[in-house]
């Protein structure tokens, strides 16, 4: 049975050590930011971080991931105030939003090695498909979301409070909390 | 509340929310993985099953049987519902091709069977051993050869029309262009793939699903299951883009339905990447011949736009013609719009059916046109502008048009007067470079759309509307309208969408969603007011609300005082609607560099100017132009699905066969809209854009190719193979 550490927590797996590490975090751990895009590593939807490393969960079993420490979107911050989810409501690089996790661990993985990236480098390292064409905005807000981590910047577009639906209604009343079953973590 | 002649001045013309760039209010649960889609909403129907819909492996013909032993006793399988077991589901108004089809198969990749089991890897598994036999007959899958003799799509309107004397006057024209084009099948390919969570209880069905169409969504499962509509229920209140491929419900609803119903349980469909292109619906591939002829000042006296594509049901093509009796002047015309019979799978509507691909026709053949007078393309746009009345069809009047704005200011921020007319001559060290122009013009068109408003004690307002957020930003309009109607900040609104329990929307389709829905908010806002008016006694209509207060002569009155209160209303358009082409219009430019040596083509710039009334939301209206032209960017550079003319299906069948832009392919876009109003549409003013921004920027990139390398590729997608051995020579 698969043991790793998913959000800082330690999780086993009691499933078939073949299943594909997405499957396992949507299906088992209800961790469902991560998306179903194509399986077969063409998309960059299911992308998480593995040990610092953004890849593609759909292309990973979890016995490969035996022992690893994975990030997925829920945990990359506990009150959504990443840099890059900041940037990413600041600049308004969402739209279906369904390619947003993804990209968001893409460019969270690349902030942490370069914050300061160019068009270029931020092309090369966040490959992921958004069909509602969000791509000219992202550039402008992975950037940001370097100056941001190196505190040259702040970003108040962003609310801050929990991750959950009902936090995310309360603090965006616009919004209305949304069926999110259980909640991703509990 | 009824529209019956053009809106005068209102409150939205001293708008404070409305029209203000305002930040998508559903994006921080995108950021964080919380916004629930339909294959997450675990917590909606407790014990789901896992569902898996097996395709047909061939095109046309019947199944002889189905060996399904095998596959019952795998681990796991709960039920399996399968075509040679299940009679064929009904039809609905919007679905031609069956979704489930007995015995018959009409495409490709139909669903056959749905296995059900406890996990998703045991239905996939299971799947796999089911022994198909089948008796495939031949089909036509080739438009090209299936185009001669096509009937017209239907006789009138839109599919045929005449006016003056179209042939003796191009005869007659001393400059002409006489090209056809084609446009090969695209696909949707939004990153959310179908997907459904199915439940009955009793005699009532649940889908917790990805929809655009709310309410077509109610009314086709009915129809499909033969079941009465008030048991149906429909909830998608996020959606992973749409583009048209969800219009209708699709085999996820309906297999999720069935395989519910067998295994008693509720089951979970998310199709599978690869079966989405042939099982789904695509845009339809298309010929389309245009002739215009010119005199030698470039007044156009003669065109015709032709155009042929083909379906199963022989309904429903892609219509290229659209665009055309619009956008230029001219007094003798021709329209066909033919359709053939192909047994393809089911193309419908694709974001701007007809306009998207009849733009990279037209507006080549205009360029095409340009050259022959040695005329700028944008004064040849120009000088054939149309006023007054539709050019095609002079007994109706345009609306609001300010097309030459549009190309006028694009020209001059774009920095077209440094284009070079002469093509493949402009070098910049290893890479051609070029300008392209295009007009875009995409229907404005409105619905009846309806909402409930209910203000709780506090003075807080909640909005249900079974409108639809496809990406599009409906969610923060819808709460701006309200906001704005009721004069209250936005933070005071709520809004519930996608819900079928909710009043009846416009949905989101057709560039219509956004004027729509939001008149059908308004509405029911001016009922609320009403209410609170008789409540607190005064006049609401003329009565100014602000900061939660209704002001009059002097008097005020805080809203909330009225109590908790309830209201309902819709916006419905009266036939003076009729007389009025309500169009949008852009003006759309685009540079690109072509590699001398290798060929390969990047897009450098791009750039859109559009008319489309009153912006609701500039950033997220923005958005959504930015979005169409990244997707006309691929049609014109690379979508394609290819066709297997034998066995007809589509080959490249999965992400990294289908190819759409990414990234490093989207250079530098800009978007600007003027500062238009429009009071025929409805009382905001307010047209669509989603659909504008596809209208016209692919041709502006065809366009550009050509005046970077002097080949004319009139075979979408421009692709290098199709020009490298004609490129300039390199030293
Ligand atoms: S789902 Fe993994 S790359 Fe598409
Ligand atoms: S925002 Fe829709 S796919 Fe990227």
């Amino acid at each position: 049975m698969p043991r790793m550490t998913v959000n800082e927590r330690p999780l086993e797996f009691a499933m078939n050590p073949e299943t594909p590490l997405l499957w396992a975090l949507r299906d088992a751990a209800n961790l469902t930011g991560t998306k179903y895009g194509c399986g077969t590593g063409d998309c960059g939807a299911c992308m998480v971080l593995i040990d610092g490393e953004a890849l593609r969960s759909c292309l990973i079993t979890i016995a490969e991931a035996e022992g690893r420490f994975i990030t997925t979107i829920e945990g990359l911050s506990r009150d959504r105030s990443h840099p890059v989810q900041q940037a990413l409501v600041a600049q308004q690089a969402i739209q279906c939003g369904f390619c947003t996790p993804g990209i968001a661990i893409a460019a969270a993985a690349l902030i942490q090695r370069n914050s300061d990236p160019s068009k270029e480098q931020i092309e090369a390292a966040v490959p992921n498909l958004c069909r509602c064409g969000v791509y000219p905005r992202l550039v402008a807000a992975i950037q940001q979301a370097g100056r941001v981590s190196r505190r040259q910047e702040r970003i108040s577009a962003a609310p801050a409070p929990g991750i959950s639906g009902e936090d995310a209604a309360r603090t965006v009343p616009a919004m209305v909390a949304p069926d999110v079953g259980t909640g991703p973590e509990d | 509340m009824e529209f019956n002649a053009p809106a005068g001045q209102n409150l939205f013309d001293r708008a404070k929310i409305v029209g203000k760039s305002t930040p998508r209010i559903d994006g921080p649960l995108k950021v964080t993985g919380t916004a629930p889609y339909a294959a997450e909403r675990h917590g909606v129907a407790a014990n789901q099953a896992y569902g898996w819909i097996v395709g047909s492996a061939i095109a046309k013909g019947r199944i002889r049987s189905m060996d399904l032993d095998a596959a019952r006793r795998a681990p796991g399988v709960i039920a399996i519902v399968a075509a040679t077991e299940h009679e064929p589901v009904g039809t609905s108004d919007y679905n031609y091709a069956p979704l489930f089809g007995g015995n018959e198969v009409s495409h490709y990749h139909q669903a056959i069977a749905v296995v059900v089991a406890e996990t998703f890897e045991q239905a996939r598994s299971a799947a796999g051993l089911i022994g198909t036999e089948y008796d495939r007959v031949d089909g036509s899958f080739d438009l090209a050869s299936s185009k001669d003799g096509a009937p017209l799509a239907s006789e009138g309107g839109s599919d045929f029309a005449k006016l003056g004397k179209f042939e003796e006057a191009f005869a007659a024209a001393p400059v002409k262009v006489d090209e056809t084009y084609t446009t090969p099948d695209e696909s949707h390919a939004m990153m959310e793939p179908f997907a459904t969570i199915a439940a009955w209880d009793g005699p009532d069905l649940t889908l917790w699903t990805s929809n655009q169409m709310i309410h077509w969504g109610k009314q086709a499962m009915a129809s499909i299951l033969g079941m009465p509509e008030e048991n149906v229920r429909v909830d998608s209140p996020f959606i992973g883009g749409g583009f048209g491929g969800k219009l209708f419900v699709r085999a996820d609803a309906v297999m999720a339905a069935l395989g519910a119903k067998a295994a008693n349980r509720p089951v979970k469909i998310a199709m599978q990447r690869p079966l989405m292109f042939n099982n789904g619906t695509h845009r339809h591939a298309t010929i389309q011949r245009l002739r215009i002829g010119a005199e030698r000042d470039g007044r156009i006296t003669a065109i015709a736009h032709q155009n042929w594509s083909g379906n199963i049901t022989q309904k429903e093509g892609e219509n290229g013609t659209l665009q055309t009796p619009k956008l230029y002047a001219g007094a003798n015309r021709l329209i066909e719009n033919r359709i053939a019979q192909l047994d393809l799978p089911e193309g419908n509507a694709m974001r701007a059916p007809g306009e998207a691909a009849g733009h990279l026709a037209l507006e080549v053949a205009m360029d095409e046109l340009a050259e022959k007078l040695a005329m700028d393309p944008v004064e040849l746009r120009i000088l054939n502008d149309a006023s007054g009345t539709v050019p095609g069809d002079p007994d109706t009047k345009i609306s609001d048009r300010h097309l030459v704005r549009c190309l006028r200011e694009g020209a001059e921020r774009f920095g077209w007067s440094k284009r070079n007319a002469v093509p493949g001559q402009q070098r910049d060290g290893r890479w051609l470079t070029g300008m392209g122009v295009a007009a875009g013009y995409r229907a404005g068109p409105t619905t009846k759309s309806a909402a409930r408003v209910r203000m709780s004690a506090d003075g807080h307002v909640t909005v249900e509307t079974d409108m639809t957020d496809i990406g599009t930003g409906s969610y923060t309009i819808i709460a701006q309208t309200a906001a704005e109607t009721m004069g209250l900040p936005l933070e005071s609104v709520t809004v519930k969408l996608g819900d079928s329990s909710f009043p009846v929307s416009s949905g989101s389709g057709g560039q219509w969603g956004a004027a729509s829905s939001t008149a059908g908010v308004y509405a029911a806002c001016v009922n609320l007011r009403r209410m609170i008016g008789e409540k607190l006694n005064f006049d609401a209509d003329a009565a100014n609300f602000a900061d939660g207060r209704a002001t009059l002569d002097n008097q005020s009155w805080r809203i909330a005082d009225a109590g908790e209160l309830t209201a309902d209303g819709e916006m419905n358009y009266g036939d003076f609607k009729d007389g009025y082409d309500v169009g949008t219009y852009a003006g759309h430019f685009a540079e690109v560099r072509v590699d001398a040596y290798t060929g390969e083509t990047h897009v450098t710039r791009m750039l859109a100017v559009c008319d489309a009334g009153r912006i609701l939301n500039p950033l997220s209206a923005r958005s959504q132009v930015i979005g169409g032209m990244v997707m006309a960017a691929g049609a014109t550079l690379m979508e394609d699905l290819h066709v297997d003319k034998r066995f007809g299906f589509f080959v490249n069948h999965d992400l990294a066969g289908y190819e759409v832009p990414v990234h490093a392919d989207i250079p530098h876009q800009e978007c600007i809209f003027l500062d238009t109003l429009d009071p025929v549409i409805s009382p905001m003013k307010a047209k669509g854009v989603g659909e504008l921004g596809i209208c016209g920027p692919g041709a502006a990139v065809a366009n550009a190719i050509y005046n970077a390398i002097g080949v004319r590729v009139r075979e979408y997608p421009v692709t290098l193979d199709k020009y490298l051995d004609r490129l300039p020579p390199a030293a």
